[in-house]
Parts: C-alpha cells; structure tokens; sequence
C-alpha cells in the first residue's frame, strides 16, 4: 500500500483528464490520475483508437490514439503520475480539509482538490446476460485470467470471438482437462493464425468448438458444474464444465463514484459553470461524466471546463496566493514550466 | 416513419424515426436505455438490438465492421443489429425492434 499527497487527484486519465494535468500544471499544481485502464487515453484509445476525430480545433483530424499520445507530449513537461489499472473505489474527508481518495490496489492519494474526469464512468469487463451469473464470478466464473496454473486440468468453458477468447483458447488448450470454445457464428474479430490454430486444435480434438450462445449455467455454492448452450436454431446441449471464462470486451459502469455522495442526476455530476464544481466544494468534475444547463458531450468542452476548473482548484490549493493570469505565448514563467525557454 | 421498440422489460414504444438518423439515435433521443457507448462509431457494440424477423430482409445487409463489432456483443442472434448501423427511411415505416439484455 503506498500513499502519496499532491495537490489534485484526477480520476480517469482520458483525453479531458490529460488536458487537467496540463491546465494545472501551468498554475504550478501538481496532479496524481487514477485510471481502471492500463493506458492513458479513456475511451478515445480503448473504444475507437483508429478512428479519425475531426472536431479538436486545430487538428482537422487526428485519431484516438493519436490525440492521446499528443496530449501525454503537451502535459510531459508537468510530471503527472499515473497510476494505471487501477479503480478509484474510496472518498472520504480528512479532517484537515483534504480529500483521501483510495483505490482497489490499496493506493491512498491525499489532496485538497479531487477533479472527476471520469467519462461515462469505468471500463469493466461485460458481462453475459445469464440468469445467477454474479454468485459464480471470482470463484468459478472468470473475466480476465491471472494465474494460467489456477486452471491446469480444469474442465474449461470460454465465450466470445474476439482475440482475448481466441488466446486464451490457445494458451489453456494444452493444460485443461477439457476446452470447449462456444461463439454466436463461425467467425471471429480476431487474428486469422489465432483462428486457424484454434480450428487445427479442433481437428485434432483437442479442443471443441461450438456455435451457440452460453444460456444457463449449474452448479452450487458458486462451483460451476455445467452451462447449458443454445443454438440458434434453439437446439440445447448441456455441457459438463467446471470454469466459464466469458470475453466480450469491456463496457462502462459508472462504479463507486455513484457513492461519493454527489448528488447525481441520471449518473451524471450536477457541476456550476464557472468553476466545474460538484455540489461538495473541493470535488470537480469535467468532461462527459458532469451536466449543466447546454452540456455538450464534446471533447472540447471538457478541455474549457478543465481551464475554467485550473483557476478554482488553484485557490483552494493555495489560499493564500494570488493567482496570476498568464499566456503562454508571452509568459517566461509558463515557458519556464514547459520546458522552451 | 414510426419505429416499434420493445425494451428489456417488454414493453413496446412507438417512436417517430427521422428519415438520416440511426435507429440507435432515435433509441436514444426517445430516452430508451440504450447504452451507445462509442456514440455510433460501430466501435463498441452496446447498442444491440434484435430485429424483428419480417424486417430483416429490409435492411441494408452488415457491413463487415458491423458483423465484427457483433463479436463483441452479448447473447448474440441471427437477428441481431447494432442500431447504430442501421439509417431511419421512409421504406422502413413500422420497425420493429427489441434491444438486446445487457
């Protein structure tokens, strides 16, 4: 467990809570970022990191992910530090007036100012529409696969066709007991090899391949002992299996923000136009997870609410200071903290 | 045109498409609960729908974008569309969709 104390803790490093670094940082505030992903860039390089943006001023069009890398370049200068694959799980009041905010990795991060930059909320795994799932998960029913050994001689089930179902059908084949790979069509979104391998692996009857839809699973106390596959064409099959590894990607839910005591409206946070400030003074929120009165959820937008957030988490910062209005065109000082003067 | 949306209690709304908009932004405009993560950009498959048998044949076909990004989807059908995907015209007056359990 490690705990650092700063001046902002942003949750969620997305295109909007990479611009807060920048924004801060040119009125010397210090900011630490919180993000459930293992990369910057929120849903601009988790959704859509090919796809061309053509509405950020100044850059006719620029990709997810190439927005993302010129934002890490503009905020390099500001020594942000990141703390990646990490969700942020706790907020409570210190009772010097700090926030402490912690995450699910044991992480506790102290600072006056706590800015949500969380978009639609956190990107978790999706979860198949299967009647009792949730009372196998962690015991039986797997999202992401941390331990390969956990799972020699196993009799194993996984869903999905994309390269997360394809690869871990690959690496488990050879020490399960038994695998069955079960998908909606004979197709997939993934590396042909990986498919070809996947179909040899089925010739071979190592492994076997169904088209259907994992409809019912059975079992006790969590320990899964059989699914129920569907067909299409409504045919069933019950198939004996003891470990259920679905992967159909990942979806947002908003999470633990839902209990820092908001006052959220239709999962969104009601925030002041002048300052981006939350109901509970010190808590900002920009980008698309807030709302007021015209909101536009647009990636611009949430640049403007970070600049106009910059000014107001400077005086609760420094009290005591008078906050200096720069441009960076003009200002020594500014080019001095980005590096070219 | 008017489109038949059936949410994930059963229930049936009639909505007025508007002939260029995507089914999924007629969804969404009419407050349904239709995630649309991605906003539309075919690029995270959370605005799955069913499409009723009689109307499948009326749609302009999957593209291969569309048929991929469906791998992507939960309880997947021979029906399945993502309303993003899928443009309001006159042709399609009467609609009948069901979003998909998320």
């Amino acid at each position: 467990m490690a705990t650092f104390e700063t001046d902002v803790a942003i949750l969620g490093a997305g295109p909007i809570g990479l611009f807060a670094v920048f924004e801060l940082g040119l009125l010397d505030l210090k900011a630490h970022l919180v993000d459930i992903l293992d990369r910057p860039g929120g849903q601009c390089t988790e959704l859509y990191p090919e796809k061309p943006i053509y509405d950020i001023p100044g850059l006719p069009i620029v990709t997810g992910q190439e927005l993302t890398d010129k934002l890490l370049e503009q905020v390099k200068p500001f020594g942000a530090q990141f703390h990646f694959g990490e969700m942020a799980s706790g907020l409570k009041k210190l009772d010097d007036g700090r926030w402490q905010l912690s995450t699910d990795a044991g992480t506790e991060i102290i600072a006056p100012v706590i800015v949500i930059a969380a978009g639609a909320g956190s990107f978790v795994p999706k979860r198949p529409p299967i009647a009792g799932i949730e009372a196998y998960e962690n015991k039986s029913v797997f999202y992401a696969v941390r331990k390969m050994d956990a799972l020699r001689g196993k009799n194993i089930l996984i869903a999905g066709g994309g390269d997360s179902a394809l690869d871990w059908t690959l690496n488990l084949a050879p020490i399960a007991k038994s695998l069955t790979l079960v998908h909606h069509r004979d197709g997939f979104r993934a590396a042909q090899h990986s498919v070809n391998q996947m179909h040899a692996l089925v010739d071979q009857g190592k492994i076997n391949f169904r088209i259907a839809n994992v409809k019912a699973l059975h079992g006790k106390d969590g320990m899964l002992e059989a699914a129920t596959l569907a067909a299409s064409d409504k045919t069933e099959l019950r198939l004996d299996c003891d470990t259920f590894l679905p992967f159909f990607g990942l979806t947002i839910k908003l999470g633990p923000i839902a209990e820092f005591g908001l006052n959220l409206h239709e999962n969104l946070i009601p925030v002041d136009t002048a300052k981006f400030q939350s109901s509970t003074p010190g808590i900002f929120a920009i980008g698309d997870i807030n709302a007021y009165p015209g909101k536009l959820k647009l990636i611009l937008s949430g640049f403007h609410e970070a600049a106009l957030m910059a000014q107001e988490a400077f005086h609760v910062c420094r009290p005591n200071e008078k906050l200096r209005f720069q441009y960076t065109t003009s200002s020594s000082s500014l080019q001095k903290k980005l590096g070219v003067a | 045109m008017k489109i038949l949306a059936v949410d994930r209690k059963g229930q049936e709304h009639v909505i007025e498409g508007r002939d260029g908009w995507s089914v999924m932004e007629i969804l969404r405009d009419a407050g349904l609960p239709i995630a649309a993560e991605c906003g539309g950009a075919c690029a995270c498959a959370t605005c799955h729908v069913y499409v009723d048998e009689a109307w499948l044949e009326k749609l302009t076909p999957k593209s291969d974008a569309e048929t991929d990004m469906l791998d992507m989807a939960l309880a997947v059908e021979p029906n399945s569309r993502l309303s993003c995907q899928i443009t309001c015209a006159p042709e399609l007056d009467g609609l009948k969709v069901t979003i998909a359990p998320e």
